[in-house]
């Protein structure tokens, strides 16, 4: 009986979003107002338990697990304040006077990741890319390959204006990349396809047993 | 007399025939097979045990190197050593879980599975497939991190040029030399989006993507709003936001409020425009999709981190009549806005255009460097491709890092 009931509100659910594609609609607003009310309060529990408790909470107090004590134990218990501290100025904002310090809190956030992602980037995006297109140039694969290559860095090349050599090296990488957006677009668009198929297979079979 | 004569001669050659016996087992020839020989006899321990954080190579630390002098009886003595059998524990004292087994003749051996920094203790017993040696013990030893990893020698030097790059034409920028920027054409499309919006007496809609602030798109995004929030703000347009993340947030409320400030229309900042959403992605692509068909907004601007609400998005809005433009370096989701959109900036374009609006030195110093960082990639690549021909491999080597 609760499968029953479940997959029926699943199932009025999945045709209150499809129902959008006529027009905008009280059923559609209701299952919108539905899932954002209930992912914000969903999210505001997955990040407490897996971010601020772990992170924050058990380091700084002594909190009890069944058996297991967690918390406390740790010689640098200290250093868990210190984001702790930087999350809670993000709350300044709330206060117009001192609301600038929430700034310290988003800089070092912003700071701090592109710093240690500049490392991995120059890696991953750089170096291993001149080191997989330094192709022989014995197939026309590789030639068509290097080609391609060197007309879309061409085209992102904003130093200069897209004129002469340099307009038709352009034009050539705008030509690969809307190759390459078209295929993209065609392969996502059938996977898309298998979503619906999948939607109006639990439509059918799962609700209403035609299948 | 006799008697007592007798059992002692009886005695005697039971006693040879014992020893003759062990001495037997004790010289067994290699044909024997364990069936009809049993070796009872375990073989000397390894000399010595040695064990050290792994120092030869680059490492983060996660590689011990263990050292140890052969058995006597590895290729001399008994000579019946098959191989090592390594142990590793957490525990003074203890003999610890199986690691690996070595075969003889090998005095070395790598750890590679060792958290950095955890203090282990090894043991080393020789073996020769029946009896195993003492166990001889070594430790503690931790894998620390090198101070340099040569590997990653290549992203120094490269990242180096990068930097002196940057550095330069950021310094030139801020001394007032013109650095030229091409034009990117999406960027009139968006003064042309909310020139329309203006004249329809409708919002504008800003999509900053559902990425998280440290994401690169985000921060470029951001930059693009506060040109954006100029405009809006000069006509007196509402500016929509709606944001997947709390600190995205806060960040375009800072922005849109300094914009409105700087243009001298602060009272025109509306904070409610600046929503909260959800995080959850397909509910944040619901629920702007609501604001497109309640709030009709006549120019729909989506810059930022998008993954598969791209679509919705676009489609929605394309259905609902805005001018759209796009913006993201998301390669799989390029398709989606080139399709659905009237104008997008492509991959590096969104970076392009947050430092051809704001003209800020650092941004133009970082577009300078990174167009000039191609040309170097191109000529790398043009170098690799001479140097493969003529058989200079270890040159394209060297830019493989690990």
């Amino acid at each position: 009986m609760g499968t029953i009931i479940w997959t029926t509100i699943g199932a009025v659910l999945t045709l209150s979003v499809y129902s959008f594609l006529y027009k905008d609609n009280p059923f559609y607003k209701f299952a919108e107002h539905l899932v954002v009310g209930i992912s914000a309060g969903y999210y505001l529990v997955i990040y407490y338990f897996n971010f601020i408790q772990p992170n924050v909470v058990a380091p700084v107090f002594l909190l009890r697990f069944g058996d297991e004590v967690i918390g406390f134990g740790s010689s640098t218990w200290w250093l868990a304040l210190i984001p702790g501290l930087l999350g809670l100025l993000l709350y300044t904002r709330f206060f117009p006077k001192v609301g600038w310090i929430g700034r310290w809190s988003l800089g070092i956030y912003v700071g701090g990741y592109a710093g240690l992602s500049l490392s991995p980037t120059m890696q991953a995006r750089v170096l291993n890319q001149i080191s997989a297109n330094a192709l022989p140039l014995t197939s026309v694969t590789n030639v068509f390959l290097i080609v391609g290559l060197l007309g879309t860095l061409t085209y992102f090349f904003f130093s200069m204006k897209h004129k002469g050599v340099l307009g038709v090296m352009a034009r050539v990488g705008i030509v690969f990349l809307m190759v390459g957006f078209g295929a993209s677009f065609g392969y996502t668009v059938m996977s898309r396809v298998s979503l619906l198929i999948g939607r109006v297979g639990f439509l059918l079979q799962d609700w209403l047993h035609l299948l | 007399m006799v008697r007592v004569f007798h059992i002692l001669l009886v005695s005697s050659a039971l006693i040879m025939l014992t020893a003759g016996s062990v001495q037997a087992q004790e010289t067994a020839l290699p044909g024997d097979t364990a069936s009809d020989v049993l070796d009872t006899v375990p073989p000397g321990p390894p000399c010595s045990l040695t064990v050290r954080d792994y120092l030869e190579n680059s490492d983060f630390g996660d590689k011990i190197e263990i050292e140890w002098g052969l058995s006597p009886d590895d290729g001399s003595g008994a000579g019946d050593v098959t191989g090592y059998v390594l142990r590793r524990s957490l525990a003074e004292g203890e003999v610890g879980e199986k690691l690996d087994e070595i075969t003889n003749g090998t005095t070395r051996y790598i750890d590679e599975s060792v958290e950095p920094g955890t203090e282990y203790y090894y043991s080393l017993e020789a073996y020769d497939g029946a009896n195993s040696s003492e166990p001889v013990l070594a430790g503690p030893v931790a894998g620390r991190a090198n101070m340099f990893q040569w590997s990653r020698l290549p992203v120094l030097v490269l990242m180096v040029v990068f930097f002196a790059m940057v550095a330069w034409f950021t310094a030139a920028a801020g001394k007032g030399a013109k650095l030229f920027v091409r034009r990117i054409p999406g960027l009139n499309a968006i003064e042309e989006a909310v020139g329309r919006a203006t004249e329809m007496g409708r919002p504008v809609l800003y999509v900053p993507g559902i990425g998280e602030i440290d994401n690169i798109m985000t921060i470029a995004s951001l930059n693009i709003l506060s040109h954006v929030a100029k405009i809006t703000a000069r006509y007196d347009t509402p500016l929509i936001v709606p944001t997947a993340r709390a600190v995205v947030m806060s960040a375009a409320e800072e922005v849109v409020k300094q914009a409105y400030a700087e243009v001298g229309n602060p009272d025109a900042y509306n904070p409610d425009n600046i929503r909260y959403l959800s995080d959850a992605q397909f509910a944040f692509a619901g629920a702007v999709n609501g604001i497109m068909l309640r709030e009709k907004p006549a120019a729909n601007l989506y810059m930022g981190a998008f993954w598969a609400e791209s679509l919705l998005l676009a489609e929605t809005g394309f259905e609902a009549g805005a001018i759209q433009v796009a913006g993201t370096a998301m390669v799989s989701q390029l398709p989606f806005f080139v399709t659905a959109c009237d104008f997008t900036l492509m991959g590096e374009e969104l970076y392009a255009a947050s430092a051809y609006l704001s003209r800020e030195p650092k941004l133009l110093g970082g577009l300078k460097g990174s167009d000039w960082m191609k040309v170097v990639s191109i000529a790398l690549i043009a170098a690799g491709i001479i140097a493969r021909a003529v058989g200079l491999e270890s040159f394209v080597a060297w830019f493989q890092t690990q």
